[in-house]
């Protein structure tokens, strides 16, 4: 364990060669290399693509509903006449924010919990981590359905009921990561030099954990994209007319048969996405993780 | 023994407590109260009527320990959409489920063990890349999304599966039936089996007793299947108890979109409908069935590996 302290703390000091070092890392692994590219372009079609195709997403034309593709509607238009492309912008835009601020809570919640236990130890320890695996063992769709039905479906709401129901994973690797840190000679000295707990923890566990939070919320983000999706399936995410590639399925279901388009391209965008997320993920934790980093 | 199944079943029932709690409580904060999850179109009076006829006039713990006193008797209230008591309902609805869910277990283990094997005994070949790259691609797809790909092909265009829930005449059309529902369901469940027993496989197979095994002058076969096998399996049973519960949640999706008149689908419905004592009814029902299965996968795991009895 010290061994992989001190191997830690060999990494060099200038930021800027740290950060170089880590892009040629990654770009070794093709695969999450791919992925990260991928997400880059697609973060930066669907936040400024509107700029360039500035066809409104909710303007109805119901004369024009479900057309083909054509000059004015490169995707085609859907069953009121919206047009598909600015929508799948739009929608993704949103999609993307709630993946993304669902992971922020998620990771927030989890690594509060989780070095909360690990560091305090005793009972505090035994309650949350019970309350853990409580909540890793109960169904939780059905008390997201619950809670959304009863709270209301806004965007918010949707973020965090993503996140009051997929925080334990990250608690757990959190859990796990201060209680190896807690054992190290660092930490036992700024303790011994008089530093208060808050403190000890901020300035030197949190920091040693960061590579697994980065890792577990990379993979956190694929995971709210798919539960966003699945709670828009079931008409309880966030409503249209403000569209999310969720909800664009949602609608395209009762028209797939004759316009199989509408639902192909929500989806695909879908899998693209969160597929990318996982592979950068997987590609993350072989470079952050020490003990994948030997092998 | 005795005393770890005695523990473990006290913890089984302070966690179906708890979800009751946060799933009644849940309901209470909805603005206006519960008496808002009534018809929208009930009278002030007729509010009043009924909540009271229902005692949420009671304070929240008041009417929680009614609840509660009831449901330990089998009670649980009759559905406020249909009048039905809340137990016909599921009791209904069950079976459907109940099947769902045990051939998607029996399915992705069995698949999902031997894909495993494979990907480890070929560690970093192209078959342990697909197969890595395939569970990828499995934890990705939005299920729903793939449920109504594969009924556009193969319902639609093929013709080759029914698209839902139809009762067959030979054993033939209700395995028909099941394919698809058991194939996407198992997207949630199989590639986290074939990781981990990947993963048990390679670390067991870097254990002494294997090396020995093998110094013995033992056939491959003998020392990967009677000696690393047995042994790396003991894990991927408890993983299976962390399964069950994204199961179920999974049911949900896949009932709804294969029209299958299950739990899954019955919560759907009772939350839509604002059917408050169906909604705790069936998240109950559903939490024992989560809990019992986990209580049951404790049992077997401790007396596989001697060991966890100590720690448990």
């Amino acid at each position: 364990m010290n061994q992989v302290a001190e191997a830690k703390q060999e990494i060099p000091a200038s930021p800027k060669a740290r950060s170089n070092g880590f892009f040629r890392r990654l770009a070794k692994n093709r695969m999450a290399f791919a992925a990260f590219l991928f997400l880059v372009v697609i973060h930066i079609v669907v936040f400024l693509g509107p700029l360039i195709w500035n066809v409104s997403p909710e303007k109805v034309d119901p004369i024009n509903a479900l057309a083909g593709w054509s000059l004015e509607h490169p995707m085609g238009t859907d069953d009121v006449g919206r047009d598909v492309l600015s929508r799948m912008l739009a929608g993704g835009q949103i999609t993307l924010l709630v993946g993304f601020c669902s992971m922020f809570f998620t990771v927030l919640i989890g690594g509060i919990i989780g070095a909360a236990a690990g560091y305090f130890g005793g009972w505090i320890d035994t309650i949350l981590m019970r309350f853990t695996e409580a909540m890793m063992s109960i169904p939780n769709f059905f008390l997201a359905l619950v809670a959304l039905t009863v709270l209301g479906k806004s965007p918010m709401m949707v973020i965090l009921v993503i996140a009051f129901t997929s925080w334990m994973e990250i608690a757990r690797v959190v859990y796990g990561e201060t209680l190896k840190w807690k054992e190290s000679e660092f930490v036992e000295a700024s303790i011994s030099m008089g530093s208060k707990s808050m403190r000890t923890l901020r300035k030197h566990v949190v920091p040693q954990i960061i590579p697994s939070i980065i890792v577990s919320s990379t993979l956190g983000i694929a995971w709210a994209i798919l539960s966003e999706s699945a709670i828009s399936y079931l008409g309880l995410g966030i409503q249209p007319p403000t569209a999310t590639w969720g909800n664009m399925l949602q609608g395209a279901q009762q028209y797939i048969w004759t316009s199989p388009i509408l639902g192909i391209l929500p989806g695909v965008a879908i899998t693209l996405v969160v597929l990318a997320y996982n592979f950068l993920g997987d590609g993350l934790r072989d470079l952050l993780d020490p003990k994948y980093q030997k092998k | 023994m005795l005393q770890f199944v005695i523990r473990r079943f006290g913890q089984s029932i302070v966690l179906v407590l708890i979800v009751t709690i946060i799933t009644f409580f849940l309901m209470n904060l909805a603005p206006g109260g519960p008496s808002s999850m009534m018809r929208m179109d009930a009278t002030e009076a007729e509010r009043e009527a009924i909540a009271e006829q229902l005692g949420l006039n009671d304070p929240v713990i008041v009417r929680y320990g009614s609840w509660l006193i009831n449901a330990f008797q089998g009670d649980l209230g009759l559905s406020l959409s249909s009048g039905q008591p809340v137990l016909d309902r599921i009791v209904e609805r069950f079976p459907h489920t109940f099947n769902l869910a045990i051939w998607t277990v029996f399915f992705s283990v069995i698949i999902g063990i031997v894909l495993g094997i494979i990907s480890a005994k070929n560690r970093n070949t192209w078959k342990d890349h697909l197969i890595n790259f395939g569970s990828v691609i499995g934890l990705s797809v939005p299920s729903f999304w793939l449920a109504i790909m594969f009924i556009l092909l193969f319902s639609v265009n093929l013709q080759w599966l029914p698209s839902s829930l139809v009762t067959g005449d030979s054993i033939w059309d209700t395995i028909k039936m099941y394919i698809m529902p058991v194939l996407i369901l198992s997207t949630a469940t199989l590639p986290t089996i074939v990781r981990f027993t990947r993963s048990s496989m390679l670390e067991v197979v870097s254990q002494n007793y294997v090396r020995t095994a093998r110094a013995k002058g033992l056939k491959e076969r003998t020392v990967v299947y009677s000696h690393a096998l047995r042994n790396a399996l003991i894990p991927v049973i408890s993983i299976i108890g962390v399964l069950i519960p994204r199961m179920l949640s999974g049911t949900v999706i896949v009932e709804s979109v294969f029209g299958w008149p299950g739990m899954g689908r019955l919560i759907v419905e009772a939350a839509q409908a604002r059917d408050y004592n169906l909604v705790m009814g069936v998240t109950v029902v559903v939490t024992i069935l989560v809990v019992l299965s986990n209580f049951i996968v404790d049992i077997i795991y401790s007396k596989v590996d001697p060991r966890v009895k100590n720690i448990g």
